[in-house]
């Protein structure tokens, strides 16, 4: 059966004396943490491990003796070194000795109750004890019902350096009965700033939470429930957005601690992902304010409007004659034409009864790009939405009125063949009808079918251009959504600190030498981008296609509204 | 102790296998694909750069060589760093596991690590990859609820293919590692 030993490359080096870890009987390894110096009393030694056990609830026991000589190897030391076995009674009992500088250590261990007296194979797999003790293993093992078997052998290794920390506190200038050696006995490592920052955050916290409980009483107070408003809220991106912030900002504040590994990591992207939204959104503003760009803009805000109210004129006028040399029926198209042209005149009088506002309405409404880049975006798919509204209208018309013609034919087509539908049984039943009731179905379903190239080009024609204002709005959204998701301090860490984030372990085969055991060194195999951006990512009230591009397809074919991007929040229908 | 054969992968293309024992539970099995050579490189270089010169002719835009040149460095970086596999290897320490390297050529290399818990057995299949049958090597992966289920299968040298005779031996040194923990359970129940 072949023994693993774990042993931290840090204490290759360090002076003769015990070896402290944990014995992991199913794996039959040993991790071992640190190296405790001579002289020592064993019953300090006890009791140490006993209080270190206690608080980190992990077995730590004194696993072996490690002797590091210098010049040759002394005897009587080998003898005082199996004598401790006696003491410190562990099974089995493991003995690493290294000899001057060489990087070929001998391991033997000893084993009274052995039942099998057959060499047991060893090997030495060093690690380094900082990085395995801040990183955390993928897929994390989080949850409460894992059983104990399932968890595999790497993770308990982890496991144990991970909760050892307390073990890892004393130094080499602590005075005390029991001399450490492990990755920080040269000194505890601290910062000053992160410190500071830990100091702050508590009085910071407590402002922010009272802050945003006033802003979240403000805005579920009753005034704001009155049908008009509720109605602008719900169908503004922006105030979505602002809602989605708020819901972060207060996460963030919250004065109960990460749990685990996941709320932490939750937490501190979302810190991240609002600090660079403000400032990319800050960088907006004073982009926008510099040279008046504002004002420009607002200046050019309505020749726009003009000049897309005198495209769709002129579309207008293009299907009212002979568009793309198909022949209209002269009298609906004069009608539903002059119809539309009517609304498009009145949108334009209204536009331009709006314009001397626009300038001070665009500047206030700049301001609100300091909130975040993402707001600024949604105020720009706001600001499409409120300009093409009669490209919407234009499609309502058309798609109701497409709905009724189609629905018309259908059902006059039943008749036709002498069907009917029978709504009772959800069917098509056979009807007798009468001769008057046949004749006048005829003649409007004739009548109907001859229209229907007519209202089918304007159908078309308004689906396209409402067509590509959503996908406009859609893009935008998207880029929102992306801003929304993205967990950048994952990212940065997978960047800077990849130990810290690890899917697994590689090994590296040293060299070796004839009669010495096998050394491999363990090191962290860091997840993979893609990896960390699926279990880090934030969760957004995503919009995403609510159909398939058949059902799309069938509802344009039918003539029904496409509402074509779902919101999470949406009741679906 | 390290041995090198020759042998033809499944394109006809010639590979090395290398076998290095460590210890007497650790092998290491690499199989070396050829390099990049420096004929097809040039031909791939100056056939675009011909094209660049031809579209320059035409459309008299410098652009286009300046494009030329940035696309030949961004796909050659692209392709070394991403594409050319040089060598995939293959470590197997009985009771740790089997851990599949790959090496690209830019010194990239990718890891991946499966404990010994995990691995039901080392197997060679057939598969049909495009016209042809080949034969691959594969790691069957166990279910942790069933235990004669098959959770996952990891197919092996995907990149160099190599054909049934290297697979045989890389099969019998993997097998001979495995056997060895199946004799070893009993002494693990006795506790």
């Amino acid at each position: 059966m072949v023994l693993k030993v774990f042993f931290p490359s840090c204490c290759s080096s360090a002076d003769s004396g015990i070896l402290i870890g944990r014995w992991i009987s199913e794996q039959n390894s040993a991790v071992i943490l640190a190296v405790v110096h001579f002289p020592f009393i064993p019953v300090q030694v006890k009791q140490y491990l006993g209080e270190v056990q206690r608080v980190t609830k992990v077995s730590v026991s004194v696993l072996g003796s490690w002797s590091n000589s210098k010049q040759e190897k002394e005897e009587s030391l080998s003898e005082f070194l199996e004598d401790l076995g006696t003491i410190f009674c562990h099974e089995p009992w493991i003995q690493i000795s290294k000899e001057g500088d060489s990087k070929f250590w001998s391991c033997s261990i000893l084993q009274k109750h052995s039942k099998n007296p057959q060499e047991e194979e060893i090997i030495l797999v060093y690690y380094d004890q900082r990085k395995v003790m801040l990183s955390h293993l993928h897929p994390s093992l989080d949850t409460a019902g894992q059983r104990a078997e399932d968890a595999s052998k790497l993770s308990a290794i982890f496991d144990t350096v991970a909760r050892s920390q307390v073990l890892f506190m004393t130094d080499r200038y602590d005075e005390g009965p029991i001399k450490l050696t492990h990755w920080q006995s040269d000194g505890v490592e601290a910062s000053i700033i992160v410190e500071l920052l830990k100091q702050a955050s508590v009085p910071a916290c407590m402002l922010l939470t009272f802050l945003l409980s006033l802003l979240s009483g403000i805005c579920r107070s009753r005034v704001l429930k009155f049908w008009p408003l509720s109605f602008l809220w719900s169908k503004l991106s922006t105030c979505e957005q602002l809602g989605h912030r708020l819901q972060h900002l207060q996460v963030i504040s919250s004065n109960k601690k990460a749990q685990n590994q996941n709320q932490l990591m939750r937490k501190a992207n979302i810190f991240v992902s609002l600090l660079i939204d403000v400032a990319l959104g800050i960088l907006l503003m004073s982009w926008l304010y510099r040279k008046n760009r504002i004002g420009h803009l607002a200046d050019t805000l309505i020749p726009v409007a003009d000049h897309v109210a005198e495209e769709l004129q002129d579309l207008l006028q293009w299907l009212m004659g002979a568009p793309a040399g198909l022949k209209m029926n002269r009298a609906l198209d004069q009608v539903l034409g002059r119809f539309f042209l009517y609304h498009i005149h009145l949108w334009i009088s209204y536009i331009h009864l709006l314009s001397p506002f626009i300038e001070m309405i665009l500047w206030y409404v700049g301001l609100s790009a300091c909130l975040g880049l993402t707001v600024a975006l949604c105020i720009l798919s706001d600001i499409i939405a409120l300009l093409t509204f009669h490209i919407y209208c234009f499609y309502v018309y058309g798609a109701r009125l497409y709905c009724l013609k189609i629905y018309g034919l259908s059902s006059l087509w039943r008749l036709f063949r002498g069907k009917k539908w029978n709504v009772l049984r959800q069917r098509v039943d056979s009807c007798s009808y009468d001769l008057d009731q046949l004749f006048i179905g005829t003649l409007l379903f004739t009548i109907l079918l001859f229209l229907l190239p007519t209202t089918a080009l304007y159908y078309l024609v308004f689906t396209l251009l409402r067509l590509l204002v959503v996908i406009v709005q859609g893009l935008i959204h998207l880029v929102v959504d992306l801003i929304d998701s993205l967990p950048l301090y994952s990212l940065i860490l997978r960047l800077c600190r990849s130990y810290r984030l690890a899917a697994g372990v590689k090994f590296r085969v040293l060299e070796q030498q004839d009669g010495k055991p096998l050394r491999l060194l363990m090191q962290i195999n860091p997840l993979s981008y893609g990896a960390v951006v699926q279990t880090y990512r934030l969760p957004t009230y995503s919009c995403y296609p609510r159909d398939s591009w058949a059902s799309l397809c069938k509802k344009l074919f039918l003539g029904e509204l496409i509402y074509p991007w779902k919101h999470k929040g949406d009741k679906q229908n | 102790m390290a041995e090198q054969r020759r042998f033809l992968s499944a394109r006809g293309v010639p590979i090395a296998l290398r076998r290095r024992q460590h210890s007497a539970s650790c092998r290491e099995l690499a199989v070396r694909g050829p390099r990049l050579q420096l004929r097809s490189l040039s031909a791939v270089t100056s056939a675009v750069w011909l094209a660049a010169y031809g579209l320059f002719a035409l459309s008299e835009n410098s652009m286009v060589l300046s494009a030329a040149i940035f696309i030949t460095l961004i796909g050659l970086i692209i392709y070394l760093h991403f594409v050319k596999i040089d060598q995939e290897s293959l470590l197997v320490i009985g009771s740790l596991g089997i851990q599949v390297t790959s090496s690209y050529a830019s010194g990239k290399e990718s890891t991946t690590f499966i404990e010994m818990a995990q691995v039901k057995d080392v197997v060679i299949n057939e598969a049909i990859h495009m016209q042809k049958v080949i034969y691959y090597l594969c790691i069957l992966l166990q279910d942790p609820e069933d235990p004669q289920g098959v959770s996952e299968v990891v197919p092996l040298f995907q990149s160099s293919k190599p054909r049934l005779d290297c697979l045989i031996e890389v099969y019998k040194s993997c097998q001979e590692i495995l056997e060895q923990r199946k004799t070893v359970p009993q002494s693990n129940e006795i506790k």
